[in-house]
């Protein structure tokens, strides 16, 4: 029992990750249709600016995460001006293929300048580093850290997203732009917001991974990038809640197969879920099926 | 300041090694890859990962063997002789160093030839040598199958370190006897040869001791999670943890399951020498860590003592397990020369095969029928992070 709750714990954490990162996935998806697979290397960006924040700055780790989120922020609205805008009335392939173009420079430029080998995030704050003992079960400080700034993070953009004007104007935006452009909303803008949010809570993830792991390196948003794209497929491409119960549920997949000692073949269950998914139910969790008109 | 520094640093390096390498090609009549050797020096061929993904290991292995050479170029050489090194770059690529190799012996008519540092590279280099009869020996090549494949013995290549196995072996040996362990559990990296090859030993030989594996785990490398597997293990009963693997896992792994509350010895290979676990891993997590290691720094042995002293002056580092087996093999080279009846490859790989009582600074060694070096392993122990403890076992 201790040991299935400790699981649970570590599922928690790991999912949470997948699902900060899952979110900037699906809002990107469900406003321009395209699936951002650079996403995954700002997250590596937002851990490097969390890193460098730490080491050559000296700012505590909140001021570290508010940076890595700022810098995140700018670097997403500057790939969409810069690779995706102008692509924005070209075919789908066009802009996934430049996706995957900025995702190849981005890693490859920021290993030449930071060499491929792990850095290890310098040492934390003791409040950190502590763990609660509850009853065998382990938690650590820095885990109940992750689930607290996912949980908040996700309720702040549930709250953009839901009460704001532009959130309603994302939702708009994401129904049908034509429309939304003729009720005066400035499409351009609604889509750069949307970057910007999603690009600001990879960057959180990324801190959050570098504090939790204490190792980055310059491909180490490749695998997790993926898992996140799952996540967000499980839930429903373009749906918020859904990219949170994938980002969990794959979480919680991988851990279970690896507590159940299967752990060589916890990615390829993953991938697996991916392939039935699409098989089964390819709106996702919670999407619904739309009829497209032929 | 620091960049400045570790700059002029490089430069007097530089300077010194030209300089070094032309102290010796101005010698009289050392002029040219001629076609025969000149009678008053010895050509030894270096062919070794000075460039590409090995290149710190070849690059280390060379300093040291060019340490060991210009040390008995100002005694007197070897039997009168000035040792010439002829020097190539195998650019980390296995096809290069076999033609490197050719080059040496068929154009350079190098009388033995060093390196390359890794196994791969130095497997494609034997064939060569058994062609040409000239002996190719390496430092740091420890895959099980370089020198003997269970059936032949490669007649021409020699290496001077243990092989992956006996790493797996000595360890299982200090887990039961010094650390008093009756079970173990084994966490390996299922991607790497090296890591199952240790692992195997390792179960092998604690078996025979009366030990029992209590469970196995593995990772691929490039994990960074390793709670899950940490909390079954946490579950069961054990005395010591196996973990053969990189120190870029294992600096992870020891401190999430410190961090777990697992405080059982953790034991491991020489993939864990570098500074980088400490980073990883956090000077707290790193204390009850032991390793497997050709050499350790701290050794009080007068000949390693001395060895550190001299690297350091020349180099301005400490030096590390490729820097003293390059150091090594610049001398067991030189030794088996000047033992040898004439200066032929047939003559000099005959003197390699019967080295009895070699003194190194990674040990003293006998050169088996198999080509390899009886020698002990240092078994090196971990206190916050630095090395504390050296025993040499086996």
């Amino acid at each position: 029992m201790t040991e299935f709750l400790q699981q649970v714990i570590n599922s928690l954490s790991l999912g949470s990750i997948y699902a900060l990162i899952a979110l900037g996935y699906t809002m990107v998806y469900g406003i321009i249709k395209l699936i951002n697979f650079a996403h995954g290397e700002v997250y590596m960006v937002g851990a490097y600016v969390g890193y460098a924040s730490m080491s050559f700055l000296k700012l505590g780790f909140f001021e570290s995460l508010i940076l890595a989120m700022i810098v995140c922020t700018v670097l997403g609205v500057v790939i969409e001006r810069v690779a995706y805008r102008p692509l924005r009335n070209s075919t789908r392939i066009a802009a996934l293929i430049t996706a995957i173009g900025v995702s190849l420079l981005l890693q490859y430029t920021m290993m030449f300048f930071v060499g491929p080998d792990p850095r290890a995030y310098p040492p934390m704050p003791s409040f950190m580093n502590g763990s609660i003992d509850v009853g065998g079960v382990i938690i650590k400080n820095q885990q109940i850290l992750i689930i607290g700034v996912s949980v908040f993070l996700m309720i702040v953009l549930q709250f953009i997203v839901k009460k704001t004007k532009m959130g309603k104007a994302m939702r708009a935006v994401s129904q049908d732009p034509d429309a939304a452009r003729l009720m005066g909303i400035s499409v351009d803008r609604t889509i750069s917001f949307t970057f910007a949010i999603g690009s600001a809570l990879a960057g959180a993830a990324g801190v959050l991974v570098g504090v939790y792991y204490n190792s980055i390196k310059p491909l180490m948003g490749i695998a997790v990038g993926l898992k996140a794209f799952i996540a967000a497929v499980f839930g429903g491409i373009g749906i918020i809640p859904g990219a949170l119960i994938g980002g969990y549920v794959i979480g919680g997949s991988e851990t279970l197969v690896s507590s159940l000692g299967y752990s060589m073949f916890k990615d390829g269950v993953v991938f697996a879920i991916l392939i039935l998914i699409l098989i089964v139910k390819p709106a996702g969790l919670l999407g619904k099926n739309r009829k497209e008109k032929v | 300041m620091n960049l400045s520094r570790r700059t002029v640093l490089g430069a007097t390096l530089g300077v010194a090694a030209v300089a070094a390498t032309t102290a010796c090609s101005a010698k009289p009549g050392g002029g040219g890859g001629g076609a025969a050797p000149a009678a008053d020096e010895i050509k030894l061929g270096l062919n070794y990962e000075l460039s590409g993904d090995v290149a710190t290991y070849g690059q280390a292995s060379a300093v040291g063997i060019k340490m060991a050479i210009e040390e008995l170029n100002a005694k007197d050489g070897v039997g009168g002789k000035k040792i010439k090194l002829v020097e190539y770059d195998n650019k980390s690529d296995a096809a290069e160093a076999t033609t490197l190799a050719n080059k040496l012996m068929s154009q350079d008519k190098v009388l033995a030839c060093m390196g390359p540092a890794t196994s791969g590279g130095f497997k494609a280099t034997i064939p060569v040598a058994n062609k040409n009869k000239i002996p190719v020996v390496s430092g740091s090549a420890t895959a099980d199958d370089v020198t003997w494949d269970g059936k032949s013995v490669q007649e021409y290549a020699f290496r001077i370190c243990f092989n992956d196995s006996f790493q797996g072996t000595v360890m299982a040996k200090f887990a039961a006897e010094n650390l008093k362990g009756k079970t173990a559990v084994i966490i390996k990296d299922n991607s790497n040869d090296y890591s199952k090859g240790l692992a195997t030993a390792f179960t092998e030989e604690f078996g025979k001791l009366g030990g029992s594996i209590a469970g196995e785990e593995a990772f691929v490398a490039g994990d960074t999670d390793f709670n899950t597997i940490l909390t079954r293990i946490k579950g069961q009963t054990f005395d010591v943890i196996y973990l053969p693997g990189y120190y870029s896992e294992a600096g992870l792994i020891i401190k999430q399951a410190r961090d777990l509350g697992i405080t059982a010895p953790v034991l491991g290979g020489d993939g864990f020498d570098s500074p980088k676990l400490e980073e990883l891993g956090g000077a707290a997590a790193l204390n009850d860590v032991y390793f497997t290691n050709h050499y350790s720094s701290i050794d009080k042995d007068p000949k390693v003592v001395e060895f550190i002293e001299a690297f350091k002056k020349a180099n301005n580092e400490e030096p590390n397990a490729f820097h003293a087996l390059g150091y090594d093999l610049g001398h067991f080279v030189a030794d088996a020369v000047s033992r040898a009846s004439e200066l032929t490859g047939e003559a000099v790989q005959k003197a390699m095969a019967e080295t009895k009582g070699f003194v190194g600074v990674t040990g003293t060694f006998d050169v088996d029928e198999h080509h390899n070096p009886v020698k002990s392993i240092v078994v090196i122990g971990l206190k916050d992070g630095k090395q504390a403890t050296s025993e040499k076992v086996g």
